[in-house]
């Protein structure tokens, strides 16, 4: 006999289990569906070599809406968020930046470079606190749909434009300088130092085509401010055990509210016909029903492999056709016999509590995106890198530790090779950026594991292996993610709905595509419209 | 990690508690004997040393210093003489107070200036912003060390240094420079404690041969190495502000709830000459709209708690008042006496029993009709784990103001230095 729910989650990465996860609580029958053996999509945790547990591809968390925490009860099904307090920014001839929590230290250790940076540092970290507690409620909104005439739609986008026109003209200002200014040119104005002006800019690079001087650094940058820990904005933390314990998490909060979980059980495509989505039919041929289905695949997989893109309107498929994937970044995870060393600085211990930032100039970071613009792989990469053993020494046996290095630029498509022959030259030319930062490391190095843009796109099916399921390009949010009129997580099929990465508020482990989508659905069913 | 001041090696071996906090990233210690009271008088009956390097100390200097400071400053620097000191406060474009600080000029275009927060690049974009050179603004703040010698024999001690008889003569909020130990010193007649008192700018090279030469000289006077809290204490009695308590800067502020202007902060007495004089300093305009629509949403005053209201709230509850040693920096609610039970009027902050004053005092901030002295309003205190109210009546600041902190001595007269 046929198995029938009341809805069908395809595709287990967080937004997935968090989608799934609200449904099955509202009241729902939720099957969860995955095609690899264990769920988390990106946000996995994986023992590849005996007692080091490596985070292969997402690593850290800060975006994760905090409301999600309480609706879920992930506290009670093992939550633990641990702080990263510190950035290490090494530079060269001994020089480095090493920032932490606590301001007036950061004063002085800012003030080692420039006395105005000390002071424009605080400055600058001020009006991003600003801009992002200004933007947090559109963040945890269904955006309004632009394309629609229906009264309630043009009021929602009167009111935005009412909210953003309310607010202090410092903040709209940079709100405006985000989204038209690179990086670059935002750092300009605060800051002189190049070396800290880097540190900072890397965070309008990561996971994105673009370089710190490029326009789209500004809003790339903001995205990656958006989130907090425990109301200290703009801070990243470290699941315990990685990503991947945090998506057990929402696995566990799932099943508690009766979800069903089903790995190794790839979606071939979704069933629907005249009256709407009648469910899925698996690659082994099994049919399920079920009257509502959400993809929590990329917009790609979403409109182009899971339905028959010529059932859908010419316009949504060619705005899906121009939507931007970009692979532009690899991971290479290290299992080390010790920590590394950078001279002059003896307690690595201090230096690798958090996030360790490889890309000591903006020319560097510049000059790292314009190898991957000719096609290949940048000669010197920026890498973030971070010990998570260090913190959770649950990750590697005693004494040694697991190093997650998230490299960049490393185009999808490489334009005189491919990732097979690159595999083993992208492993070496990281390992020897490290040696040049951290003298000895090559020798701590008891594997190494190398994941290319294009193992994330086979293991994952994120398209083009791009990380956050499309850029976060302005052209790309919020009213235009995935595209203009389906942005409210719908679809033109009635009972099939979208909750992945390429809807608002994007990518990172935010949870908020699968909480807003599964607002839609459930709003949906109470009037009667499913 | 921590910074540590010039002084710091020469504090360490008085703080007995070995307690140390932070001030601007630096080392201090809050006390350093186990009796605060006994730091609290050495102020107010001998005489006090406290290090107050952490604060952030800035040279202008060079022909655009006085434009900068013009262009930046609430009062006037043109009424700055050379060798004087001033309070002052500078604000942003919409009239929030940014700081506060002592401004001391040493030369027609050479001034110091303290801060408690950073205002290095502050100072520089009011340079760039007005086309004037940024450079003249530097920071020294490692370059020197600062003493604070505070108490009734505080001129008896400086004045051993005084060979040219620079200190005798030197007013309230004067400025000399004198050599202590064969050491170039600047010495301003100023304090945070209302009490006869010097700052003594040190360069940071020099500063354990200064301390070693003070301490020698304050033998004969009970002088007393202190911590901060003493400090803090003394400057509620002398009705002074502190940010971060008392007010916040403008700056870093999320909501106008948390900025305060001028006017609101009590500093009326500023803006009287607005008129007669039409500098263009930040925050000028909006300040003059303010005064014009009366929109001033509080002002800030002094409270003093009616000792009986006080003790009786505790006797009532069997308990024995807390008097000693009760200093609090958060908030205390105020209520409007409207027969409506807890009407919400305002807030106290930097709430003190004063042992001098043998009663509590506050600094409130209320709207306009409570903030006339001698109007009485509710505060509330917390007795036996419960909120109680007692009688506040609106004071002027200070509330303990000695003649001998502005007494001008001769020579002769050092002697008799210490009295009230």
């Amino acid at each position: 006999m046929r198995q029938a729910y009341d809805a069908i989650v395809v595709g287990a990465g967080h937004n997935g289990l968090v989608n799934a996860s609200y449904l099955a609580k509202a009241g729902k029958k939720t099957l969860l569906l995955e095609q690899n053996e264990v769920v988390g999509g990106a946000a996995i945790t994986e023992e590849l070599l005996p007692g080091f547990h490596f985070t292969t591809f997402s690593y850290a968390i800060s975006l994760l809406r905090p409301d999600i925490v309480q609706d879920l009860n992930l506290v009670q099904h093992g939550l633990m968020i641990l702080p990263m307090p510190r950035t290490f920014q090494p530079g060269y001839d001994g020089n480095y930046l090493l920032l932490g929590s606590d301001a007036e230290d950061n004063y002085h250790e800012i003030a080692r470079h420039s006395l105005e940076d000390a002071e424009g540092y605080r400055e600058l970290s001020f009006r991003i606190k600003q801009v992002c507690h200004a933007l947090h409620p559109i963040m945890d909104s269904i955006p309004p749909n632009i394309q629609s005439q229906d009264p309630s739609e043009v009021a929602a986008v009167e009111a935005l434009k009412t909210y953003l026109e309310g607010l202090p003209p410092e903040v709209s200002g940079m709100i405006k300088r985000f989204y038209e200014c690179s990086a670059a040119e935002i750092l300009d104005d605060y800051l002189q130092s190049d070396l800290l002006k880097a540190m900072i800019a890397s965070s309008g690079i990561i996971g994105s085509h673009c370089s710190p001087l490029s326009k789209e650094s500004g809003i790339v940058w903001l995205f990656h401010k958006l989130g907090e820990y425990d109301g200290q904005l703009g801070e990243w933390g470290f699941h315990k055990n990685g990503n991947g314990g945090f998506t057990q998490v929402v696995a566990r909060a799932f099943q508690s509210f009766g979800g069903e979980i089903r790995t190794n059980a790839p979606v071939s495509r979704v069933l629907y016909g005249d009256t709407g989505t009648t469910g899925v039919e698996l690659m082994d041929g099994e049919v399920i029903d079920a009257n509502i289905v959400v993809s929590a695949l990329d917009p790609r997989q979403t409109f182009r492999k899971m339905v028959e893109p010529s059932d859908l309107p010419a316009d949504l498929i060619a705005s899906i056709d121009a939507y931007q994937f970009r692979g532009t970044a690899a991971k290479v995870n290290f299992a080390l016999s010790g920590l590394p060393k950078f001279p002059g600085l003896d307690d690595s211990e201090k230096i690798f509590d958090g996030f360790t930032n490889i890309g000591p100039s903006i020319r560097y970071l510049e000059e790292a995106f314009k190898d991957s613009q000719s096609g290949r792989f940048s000669r010197r990469p920026f890498i973030d890198c971070c010990i998570q053993s260090l913190i959770d020494p649950s990750m590697s046996p005693p004494g040694k530790h697991v190093m997650s290095c998230f490299v960049m630029y490393c185009p999808s498509q490489l334009s005189n090779s491919d990732w097979e022959a690159e595999k083993t030259p992208l492993g070496d030319t990281v390992q020897e950026t490290l040696e040049e930062f951290f003298p000895g490391f090559s020798k701590l190095v008891i594997h190494r594991e190398v994941v290319t843009p294009k193992d994330i796109q086979s293991r994952t099916g994120l398209s083009q292996g791009d990380i956050f399921a499309g850029q976060l390009f302005s052209s790309q949010l919020f009213t235009h993610r995935p595209a203009p009129g389906w942005n409210q997580y719908r679809t033109p099929i009635k009972g099939y709905y979208q909750c992945g990465s390429g809807t608002h508020p994007g990518g990172c482990v935010s949870g908020g595509p699968g909480k807003l989508a599964a607002r839609q659905i459930l709003g949906d069913c109470s009037t009667q419209s499913i | 990690m921590p910074k540590r001041t010039p002084f710091h090696d020469c504090i360490a071996p008085y703080n007995e508690t070995e307690i140390w906090k932070r001030w601007s990233g630096y080392l201090v210690p809050p006390n350093l004997q186990y009796s605060i009271d006994t730091e609290y008088y050495a102020i107010r009956n001998s005489v006090s040393l406290l290090d107050t390097s952490p604060l952030f100390k800035y040279r202008f200097c060079g022909p655009d210093a006085v434009d900068i400071l013009s262009s930046s400053m609430v009062r006037p620097i043109h009424q700055l003489a050379i060798g004087r000191a001033q309070y002052n406060i500078w604000c942003d474009d919409y009239g929030f107070v940014v700081q506060d600080g002592v401004l001391l000029r040493l030369a027609e275009n050479e001034f110091f200036l303290t801060a408690g927060e950073a205002a290095l690049r502050w100072f520089r974009q009011v340079a760039r912003r007005c086309n004037l050179e940024a450079e003249s603004v530097s920071d020294v703040s490692d370059q020197y060390g600062i003493l604070a010698l505070q108490g009734p024999h505080a001129f008896s001690v400086i004045s051993q240094f005084d060979k040219d008889s620079a200190l005798a003569s030197l007013s309230y909020f004067g400025v000399a420079q004198i050599e202590i130990a064969s050491r170039q010193v600047i010495v301003s007649r100023t304090g945070y404690t209302g009490d006869l008192g010097y700052e003594i700018w040190i360069p940071s090279i020099d500063a354990a041969t200064v301390w070693r030469a003070i301490i020698e000289a304050g033998s004969g006077y009970n002088l007393t190495p202190i911590g901060t809290t003493a400090l803090k204490m003394s400057r509620v009695e002398a009705g002074l502000l502190l940010m971060d308590v008392d007010f916040s800067s403008s700056r870093f502020m999320f909501g106008p709830s948390e900025k305060e202007t001028p006017n609101e902060l009590g500093f009326h007495w500023m803006l009287k000459n607005l008129d007669s004089d039409n500098r263009e300093f930040i925050g000028r305009h909006a300040i003059e709209k303010e005064i014009l629509s009366g929109s001033s949403r509080w002002t800030t005053i002094g409270l003093t708690v009616d000792p009986q209201s006080y003790v009786d709230r505790f006797q009532s509850a069997g308990l024995i008042p807390e008097k000693g040693n009760v200093y609090c920096e958060s908030t205390h609610s105020l209520y409007r006496r409207s027969g409506q039970p807890w009407d919400y009027a305002g807030y106290a902050t930097s709430f003190l029993y004063s042992s001098l004053l043998k009663q509590p005092i506050a600094i409130g901030k209320l709207p306009s009709d409570l903030a006339t002295p001698g109007t009485q309003v509710d505060l509330e205190i917390e007795v036996a784990r419960r909120p109680e109210l007692v009688t506040a009546t609106v004071s002027r600041m200070p509330f303990f103001n000695p003649s001998r902190k502005t007494q001008v001595f001769s020579k002769q007269e050092v002697k008799d230095a210490s009295g009230v």
